[in-house]
């Protein structure tokens, strides 16, 4: 794995450049990890994958826990790894034990062996030994050491607790590694400032690839999350890339780019698209002032919309005018509101499209502002504008 | 009359032809896979196109309760709708609620249910389903018949087949399309060859643009279905298509191309496929089975499909059943089977190695030549020698205790599907 960063924005935004083995063309961060359910994304099948936008969407995240039940790992590691289990020669494949849709961390149940993680196939201890074994045979090109994620409320013992037990399974996970591919070090620390640095501090001592960023999305508030980026973002070296869990809404995307994350989940887009929902914000970062339209409509909130809504039941436009994905260029909101309420598969594939699609285009246009030297004023006009769209309904009531 | 019928080949009664219609010139023996609710499940329109489907099939009662047809119409068709460039049937609408609903009662005006939306009872009448069927749009449409189960005997079937007659007139007179949607006609009269007689006389004289057998694929036993088949075929008219319908089993699919017919439809390959099942050349595989979890070759090897270029039955196996994917890619898979043997059927009867190809169809599916003997009655009166595909009677024993071990990683996919 090769990283270099290319460029920062006038605030701690960075913009790099992201090398690996199987990925013919370099691919440019701040990028999404695809998310995926055994190594492939939920509804994308394979041969749909390469509509969309390349190499950005070569970046697979997967967590190795998925695959407790099926192929045993002898037959993983002879096929050759997760890539050619997939198929999938092209991309490169992280693995992060931890994947915000099945495989939840459960603090309670973990202990000094191991982290306890509510999967598909029930509750699982996992020891790093385990965990490493996993690793070995699927062969990913990146990797998330073992980590005891705790959420924000546990108490500053537990806490402490986490921030002991995960450096020490770094270091056993290091310990072990046989796979070649890139470690990166977790870091916890809960909601306390002081733990995340310590935490922080100790994994840069270690010899790691990069840095995995772990225990957000939790329970923490959006508004104390800046601060405790910072504090592990100024600890860690700035050549190596900075991977993290747990960020999803386009807001949170930003704040953590703004505290100089590199690479991020996209848990939020299998949500989206289970939920009906397809993106549609204006991807320059610059939310359109005009009143809404839909304004007493309860089917946007102006970062997307949900199609289940009957307002759309003889919309023959598509999801997103201008949009260049499969699902926009063949089919409308009518067609996709239909395949809602008739439960077919085909409006998760097509929203899975659009969502992936869209989410990957607000990457790029983050990267162009970073490059441009810009990232302070694309934050700000966005959240300023899903702002002023939140006040808009009480200016209504108002007038 | 919107098709053209154009015969490419033959052997003895089987038929290889080009099927021209509004939207897309088919070729058959053809493959329909069934699109209920306005898409195949878990495939786009763009894999569909890429797998080599020329025709799918809608259900005329599902897509008149959601979207409903007024919709459809006011969107410009179903074709428009789904983005499908290529032909579409529906049918009438009367057998899906004779299997779905519980309460449904067949008069002479036509089929009354229960509404399933508010319960109150509702009347499909002959008119009301061209009605419907002319708003969705489809390339072919099917008459409202009165549908029976095959497995019924007595004066019910009678009545049936002489309301399917009386119906057909009805249908015909309410089709507003005819220039632009093929009304095909309808076969009844259960297993009685005089009835059956009856209806394709009547059918013929009112000169459809083609013509189903309908009211098979019921439960009833092989024989009397290749019988009914092989009678209907004969005197149907040779210049206009037949369609069996509710057929999709592969080995019924070639028994059916070989006795004259040319094109099937099924939910058989995808719903199968949304229960672990693999159509392959030898049967079925079951990849939900244990011995697939570790199993690396493809499901089936000489497949050139997107899934078993690129998936080994153990990772399929981890998925199937319990994640969309898992249908996803066994449901492309299965069609593609499916297209393929709509193809191979086609470009056999062109090239003129029709019975070869049976031949060869036959000794993978019975590679112990235990032919069914159904298969061998059918194959005698279409007229080709499988004599080379079937064991001598006194090693049938031998077979049976082979299939009962059918799940043995080795032999899992040289033995025919445990039907
Ligand atoms: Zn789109
Ligand atoms: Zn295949």
């Amino acid at each position: 794995m090769k990283f270099a960063v290319k460029a920062w924005s006038n605030c701690k935004a960075r913009t790099g450049c992201l090398q690996l083995g199987n990925c013919p063309t370099a691919i440019d961060t701040p990028a999404l990890l695809l998310s995926t359910c055994k190594g492939l994304p939920n509804f994308i099948s394979p041969d749909l994958l390469p509509s969309l936008p390349s190499p950005d969407s070569h970046l697979l995240q997967f967590s190795p826990l998925h695959f407790l039940e099926g192929p045993s790992l002898k037959t993983i590691s002879s096929i050759g790894g997760l890539q050619h289990l997939l198929g999938l020669h092209e991309y490169v494949f992280a693995a992060v034990a931890r994947d915000s849709v099945q495989c939840l961390p459960e603090c309670n149940a973990s202990n000094k062996f191991g982290a306890s993680f509510e999967t598909t196939c029930g509750r699982r201890l996992i020891k790093p030994v385990e965990y490493v074994e996993l690793i070995s045979s699927m062969r990913p090109d990146i990797w998330a050491s073992l980590a005891d994620e705790v959420p924000s409320w546990v108490s500053d013992k537990r806490n402490k607790t986490s921030v002991d037990r995960t450096v020490r399974w770094l270091d056993e996970c290091i310990n072990l590694n046989s796979t070649g591919g890139a470690i990166f070090g977790a870091i916890v620390g809960g909601n306390d400032m002081e733990e995340r640095q310590r935490c922080a501090l100790e994994v840069v001592k270690r010899n790691v690839s990069g840095y995995w960023i772990g225990g957000f999305g939790l329970g923490e508030s959006i508004d104390e999350r800046p601060a405790l980026l910072d504090a592990v973002t100024d600890v860690l070296p700035e050549e190596l890339p900075r991977m993290i869990c747990g960020l999803g809404l386009p807001e949170e995307i930003l704040q953590g780019i703004a505290a100089g994350v590199d690479l991020f989940d996209s848990a939020y887009i299998y949500h989206l698209t289970l939920g009906g929902f397809a993106l549609t914000f204006p991807l320059n970062g610059i939310a359109e002032k005009r009143p809404d339209t839909h304004l007493n409509d309860d089917a946007s909130d102006r970062t997307k919309i949900n199609l289940r809504a009957t307002l759309y039941r003889k919309d023959t436009s598509p999801i997103l005018e201008g949009c260049n994905c499969y699902a926009c260029l063949n089919h409308t909101k009518a067609y996709i509101n239909h395949l809602l309420n008739v439960h077919e598969m085909l409006a998760q594939i097509l929203l899975e499209i659009h969502n992936t699609h869209h989410y990957l285009g607000f990457f790029r246009s983050i990267r162009e502002a970073i490059k441009a030297g810009k990232f302070q004023q694309y934050h700000q006009k966005f959240v300023e504008g899903r702002r002023n769209h939140l006040a808009l309904p009480a200016a209504a009531i108002n007038s | 009359m919107a098709l053209r019928f154009e015969i490419m080949g033959r052997f003895n009664r089987a038929r290889a032809a080009q099927l021209t219609l509004p939207h897309f010139t088919c070729q058959t023996p053809l493959f329909m896979p069934v699109g209920t609710q306005g898409t195949i499940k878990g495939l786009t329109t763009q894999q569909l196109e890429e797998i080599g489907c020329q025709i799918i099939l809608g259900n005329t009662y599902h897509l008149a309760l959601r979207p409903t047809s007024e919709l459809i119409d006011e969107l410009g068709g179903l074709h428009k709708f789904m983005n499908w460039p290529r032909a579409m049937l529906t049918d009438s609408g009367g057998f899906q609620m004779v299997s779905l609903l519980h309460l449904a009662d067949i008069t002479e005006k036509g089929v009354t249910f229960q509404s399933p939306v508010d319960g109150k009872p509702m009347l499909l009448t002959p008119e009301e389903s061209i009605q419907i069927q002319n708003r969705i749009g489809a390339d072919i449409i099917m008459a409202l018949d009165d549908v029976v189960r095959t497995t019924i005997t007595g004066p019910r079937i009678e009545e049936a087949m002489y309301r399917t007659l009386r119906w057909i007139d009805r249908c015909i007179a309410a089709h507003k399309r005819p220039h632009e949607q093929n009304l095909f006609g309808i076969v009844q009269g259960g297993l009685d060859p005089v009835l059956r007689d009856i209806c394709v006389r009547g059918l013929v004289d009112r000169n459809l643009p083609g013509y189903a057998i309908g009211g098979l694929a019921g439960g009833e036993d092989k024989d009397s279905f290749w019988r009914v088949v092989a009678q209907c075929t004969a005197s149907l008219p040779e210049d206009k298509p037949r369609y069996v319908m509710g057929v999709g089993y592969p080995l019924d699919i070639v028994v059916c191309s070989a006795l004259g017919a040319d094109m099937y439809d099924c939910v058989y390959p995808t719903r199968t496929a949304r229960f672990g099942t693999a159509l392959i050349p030898e049967g079925v595989l079951k990849l939900k089975h244990q011995v697939m979890a570790d199993d690396t070759r493809p499901i089936d090897p000489t497949c050139d499909c997107m899934v078993c270029r690129n998936y080994t039955r153990a990772y399929i196996h981890c998925l199937v059943t319990k994640y969309a994917m898992g249908s996803q890619l066994l449901s492309y898979h299965n069609l593609y089977y499916m297209m393929k043997l709509s193809r191979d059927l086609h470009s056999s009867i062109v090239q003129g190695q029709f019975p070869e190809f049976v031949r060869k169809f036959l000794q993978r599916m019975f590679p112990q030549g235990d032919v069914p003997q159904w298969v061998c009655n059918a194959m005698e009166v279409a007229g080709i020698d499988i004599s080379s595909c079937c064991a001598p009677f006194t090693t049938r024993n031998t077979v049976f205790s082979d299939e009962i071990s059918s799940l043995k990683p080795q032999n899992s996919c040289k033995n025919p599907s445990a039907t």
